[in-house]
């Protein structure tokens, strides 16, 4: 059995920065799974990693960059075909209070 | 019947050009193989006819012009992680259930321009996660060897519509093996190329430094004749290599003498499957056979490799599904305020493995545990990679297992995240490193299950790890055996 | 402790819309006037499977104001993803600059205590805008045309001490934006958007209070009224005992008060990681070099020319160099060849600005070219005309865009400069009203302003004044 690397309360949290409504049952089975899965990934302390720079990029690209050019045309109805819920070519959302 | 279904694409090249056959006929014969199969392997989320045979059909318009490209009226399945416009585009999620592509991604884009002809879409492990296709929101992908058994993930449709003959070849994505693993499982071809060697511009995302486009064939051959038409610059994605693409095919010579193999020693391990070691070491002596030389190397960070994926891949993906909150498109929860809105959304549309991932992910990013996991992970991977880069002074190739065990029974891993994950053992690294990987049949176990070699390369050398493959394939080491469907 | 007890320390964070034509990282238009959700695609809406490219000339941009505001240019930044859920966020996180960004340190000078001050920088870097919501009635709508639009985020060290400092470095940042082209900058028009942290302290103190963060100010007006504010109120609740509380408030313009914002559940935790879809942002020194020479002049160095030589006061210099336009339109003016720039500064200031803000143009469309303005200005140095006759042409002038010596010549408002003219008027004025020259002669000086008004008056305004009063002086004196 794995030592408790996280706890409910963490579990909470990270459900809420990650916006996911998660049942008690979810919770305690996220809890034990991802105890484990950080125990596990705990083993990344065995090495020293002080002097090893971290990895940046993988690959050979330099810097791509585009003309400063208008590339795009107007099409609202193609741009808005999947939106759950839209009025005058606006996507609706529930009021946002600020 | 007609069982044109069985051609790979050079032969299938080959007939059409010669009008021996026509693409309407080619495609008809995956499209009955499909209707006939399906209900048993379930390899495809979306299968369009009508859109195939009017691809087929103006693909034999062309055909009849003459000089058409290779890949003209060849049907391929698409696993359903390509935005294919005016088709649904599900990534194997419910959040995504109704989701109709606006646009084609680039390789799509080229291959409709090549003339090829899109079958279906192939389903896959929500979101690209998971090694047996069983995460997904319309039921798992049966391995054609035997039913009760996975496809092995994320790209099974896409393995297993290759090795049914439900069309000639495929496409798939890989982040952690999720073309190599399923490839072995199913006894086909499968290639993850150099990172940034192909356009990711329209696959959906799930881990943007580690994802890459690939093909599954039934031979060496035909890949390298795939690859080449899926490769090179995007001006549309901004970590495309614009390195000139080589004809792949020119380079399969079928000679590897004086080929330096690199034989990892912590790739053969306790634990892995006794038929799986003794048919790649078969594998590496046949190879050693014709003419090439067997190099003991050291891959000492190994054994992080697991770890360190499980932070990069999650805690990218955790941004990268981050778009999926119901406002402009897929799954909505309709909800009288926004917060509850995203979060029922999110806790309905996603699975159980995604969000364990996304949850593992932004933990990692997470205030106060960046350092410690995150950043950590970085600086493990420079050591991953530098590995590699050492071991390619001594050999020109690496050779390794592909999975430390041939298919898995469906359900026998699912209810253990932690044992799942560790089946990426030997494919991980590869991501890591940002290399090409190709996984070649090499042998059937004593209950027929089929076993892949991994071959992985030096960055940019899809021609001599393709040479190799190829090399062996040709030389009659084993016998193809089809499935029994 | 009496307020003057206390010392003021206030940080802005500017975002400035990047005037460039593409959005940020796609094709998309970068502007205004287009209908709901026409200047998206794929990329800025966030659909699964986009990527990122980013804008050459935004970058340049970026530099631009960087130089401008002598920054150091960074060789090497990267781009970070700034994770939040938000309605107009349609990837949930952001595309912005983290720890390395591409312009760092670097100040802004502004006038203080009749002397300058610097302000400094801590950093400028680039990012993506978010779309725009609209409160309905029940719910909200979403506009995505201005997700991906390109910014530069400014933020100085806490080195504004009053209100007025707050005012002036942003008259000056507004200023350096829109003389490099970078942006329009106008905060009206939301393409300048400004929040101010405020606190206080008792003074010689070097320790930090807790600071408030204003927002929601669209003038600078109101960035100085609600600065000015939110000091008051922090020194009131100190005074009364009480403490200040870390708190965001919002402007409201019509009450003219800050009122802190319904405090969030949670502070945001934005998860920083370098965008993997963007390589680093390399900049040669060399790009960097050819930017700054082929940079515009600066406000700052305009202004030294026109005080040094021309002579204005730095109030006139200032007033005049806060447009670029303004600026290039009075060296238009003085190019003519005149000699009293004061003049000229002094018109473009009162004639010619009133014009173009009653018009609502710019200053190309609605007043004449500066040649021709100056060409008026040079008549009324050459005595041709006199200033008030200039005040009549120059509407007319605006109105029918003809030239300075058609429209005088039209409404007939050449000066007279003839000696015959002018003695006949002054004798015609002295004899009529006989009672009055007496009262002068008896010592009451004042009544030459009354018969210089008269010859003006029977002059038609066209008597050339300083002969008037030559000769009205002499004739006065008997």
């Amino acid at each position: 059995m794995s030592e408790t690397r996280i706890n409910l309360e963490q579990v909470q949290h990270v459900a809420r920065l990650a916006r996911l409504e998660l049942t008690e049952d979810e919770e305690r089975h996220l809890q034990a799974d991802l105890s484990s899965i950080l125990t596990y990934i705990d083993k990344l302390n065995q090495l020293d990693t002080s002097a090893v720079e971290p990895t940046a990029q993988v690959g050979d690209v330099g810097t791509p960059m585009r003309e400063d050019e208008v590339t795009n045309r107007p099409d609202p109805d193609a741009m808005l075909q999947n939106a759950p819920a839209q009025r005058r070519h606006l996507v609706v959302v529930p009021k946002i209070i600020e | 019947m007609s069982d044109l279904f069985r051609l790979t694409i050079a032969e299938a090249r080959d007939q059409l050009a010669r009008r021996e056959i026509s693409a309407v006929e080619l495609t008809r014969s995956c499209l009955d193989r499909i209707a006939d199969l399906e209900r048993r392997l379930n390899a495809f989320i979306t299968v369009c006819p009508r859109e195939a045979m009017e691809q087929a059909e103006a693909a034999d318009a062309r055909l009849a012009k003459g000089a058409a490209p290779a890949l003209c009226g060849i049907p391929l399945a698409i696993k359903d992680i390509y935005l294919t416009r005016g088709l649904r585009t599900t990534c194997a999620s419910k959040i995504l259930g109704n989701f109709v592509a606006p646009y084609d991604g680039t390789v799509i884009a080229k291959l409709r321009a090549a003339g090829a002809v899109f079958v279906g879409k192939a389903n896959m492990d929500e979101f690209a996660m998971g090694s047996s296709s069983e995460n997904s929101a319309f039921g798992p992908t049966r391995n054609p060897y035997d039913l009760r058994r996975v496809a092995g993930g994320s790209s099974g449709g896409s393995a297993a519509a290759v090795a049914a003959d439900e069309c000639i070849a495929s496409l798939g994505t890989d982040t952690g093996g999720s073309i190599r693993e399923p490839a072995s499982f199913c006894g086909v071809v499968g290639i993850k190329p150099t990172y940034s060697r192909v356009s990711r511009f329209g696959v959906i995302a799930f881990a943007s430094s580690l994802d890459q486009v690939g093909p599954f064939t039934k031979t060496v051959r035909d890949a390298a004749i795939l690859l080449r038409d899926l490769a090179g610059k995007d001006t549309h994605d901004s970590t495309c290599s614009a390195r000139p693409v080589p004809n792949y095919e020119a380079a399969l010579t079928g000679d590897i003498k004086g080929l330096r193999i690199g034989v990892p020693r912590e790739y053969f391990v306790s634990g892995m499957d006794r038929e799986v070691e003794d048919a790649v070491r078969a594998a590496l002596t046949h190879m050693k056979g014709l003419g090439a030389k067997l190099v003991e190397i050291s891959l000492p960070h190994s054994e992080y490799a697991i770890a360190t994926y499980y932070i990069l891949a999650t805690a990218e993906a955790s941004a990268n599904l981050a778009r999926y909150d119901g406002i402009r498109y897929g799954l909505r929860v309709e909800a009288d305020n926004n917060i509850d809105l995203y979060n029922r959304t999110r806790a309905r549309g996603f699975g159980a493995e995604v969000k364990r991932r996304i949850m593992l992910g932004t933990f990692a990013l997470s205030s106060g545990y960046y350092d410690a996991y995150y950043l950590k992970a970085q600086k493990v991977r420079t050591l991953i990679r530098q590995d590699f880069e050492k071991a390619f002074t001594q050999c020109d190739i690496i050779a390794t297992p592909v999975a430390p065990t041939t298919a898995f029974n469906l359900g026998e891993k699912i209810n253990d995240p932690l044992q799942m994950y560790l089946s990426d053992i030997f494919t991980i690294s590869v991501n890591m490193a940002g290399l090409p990987g190709m996984s070649v049949p090499c042998g059937y176990d004593s209950k027929g299950m089929p076993i892949g070699l991994q071959i992985i390369g030096a960055p940019f050398s899809e021609e001599t790890m393709l040479r190799a493959g190829d090399a062996y394939e040709g030389s009659g080491a084993i016998k193809r055996q089809r499935p029994p469907l | 402790m009496p307020s003057e007890a206390y010392e003021a320390v206030i940080g802005l964070e500017v975002h400035a819309h990047l005037a460039t034509r593409s959005k940020l990282f796609c094709g998309c238009t970068n502007g205004f006037g287009a209908g709901p959700n026409e200047n998206v695609c794929p990329v800025c809406m966030g659909m699964p499977g986009v990527l990122p490219v980013l804008n050459r000339e935004a970058v340049e941009f970026a530099i631009r104001i960087g130089l401008a505001a002598h920054c150091q240019i960074a060789n090497y930044s990267i781009f970070d993803r700034k994770s939040y859920f938000y309605p107009d966020l349609p990837k949930g996180y952001q595309i912005s600059q983290y720890e390395q960004p591409i312009c760092k340190g670097g100040y802004i000078e502004i006038p203080s205590d009749g002397g300058k001050k610097q302000i400094r920088l801590v950093r400028i870097h680039m990012e993506e805008d978010a779309g725009k919501n609209i409160h309905e009635e029940g719910g909200s709508l979403v506009d995505f045309n201005r997700s991906g639009v390109p910014l530069v985020e400014i933020v100085s060290e806490p080195d504004i001490h009053s209100a007025e400092e707050a005012g002036a470095y942003l008259r000056e940042l507004r200023a350096l934006l829109r003389y490099t082209g970078v942006s329009e900058a106008r905060m009206e028009e939301g393409n300048l958007r400004c929040d101010v942290n405020v606190s206080v302290r008792p003074k010689g103190s070097d320790k930090f209070g807790t600071k408030t963060e204003i927002k929601n100010l669209n003038s600078i007006r109101f960035v100085e009224k609600a600065t000015a504010h939110e000091i008051a109120r922090q020194i009131e609740v100190l005074e009364s005992g009480g403490r200040i509380a870390q708190e965001t408030h919002l402007w409201d313009p019509v009450r003219e008060e800050t009122r802190p914002m319904r405090s969030k559940e949670f502070a945001n935790d934005y998860r920083y990681f370098p965008e993997p879809d963007l390589p680093p942002l390399r900049v040669e020194d060399q790009t960097v070099e050819q930017i700054r020479t082929s940079m515009p002049e600066l406000p700052a160095e305009r202004r030294e020319k026109l005080t040094r030589d021309h002579g204005l006061t730095p109030y006139e210099a200032g007033v005049l160099t806060e447009e670029r336009e303004v600026s290039d339109y009075f060296l238009g003016v003085v190019e003519v060849g005149l000699k009293n720039y004061k003049t000229a500064a002094n018109w473009v200031m009162t004639e010619v600005l009133r014009v173009v803000n009653e018009s609502g143009k710019s200053i190309d469309g609605a007043v004449p070219p500066a040649a021709e303005t100056g060409a008026l200005l040079k008549m009324v140095e050459e005595s041709t005309i006199s200033l008030n006759a200039a005040k009549m042409a120059f509407p007319a002038m605006c109105k029918s865009g003809k030239g300075a010596a058609a429209t005088v010549g039209e409404l007939g408002l050449l000066q007279v400069s003839d000696e015959a003219a002018i003695t006949a008027a002054c004798d015609q004025v002295i004899n009529a009203d006989p009672a009055k020259l007496a009262e002068y002669r008896a010592g009451r000086d004042k009544l030459f302003g009354f018969f210089v008004g008269a010859v003006m008056k029977a002059m038609g305004g066209k008597g050339n004044p300083r002969m008037v009063n030559e000769i009205l002086k002499r004739k006065l004196a008997g």
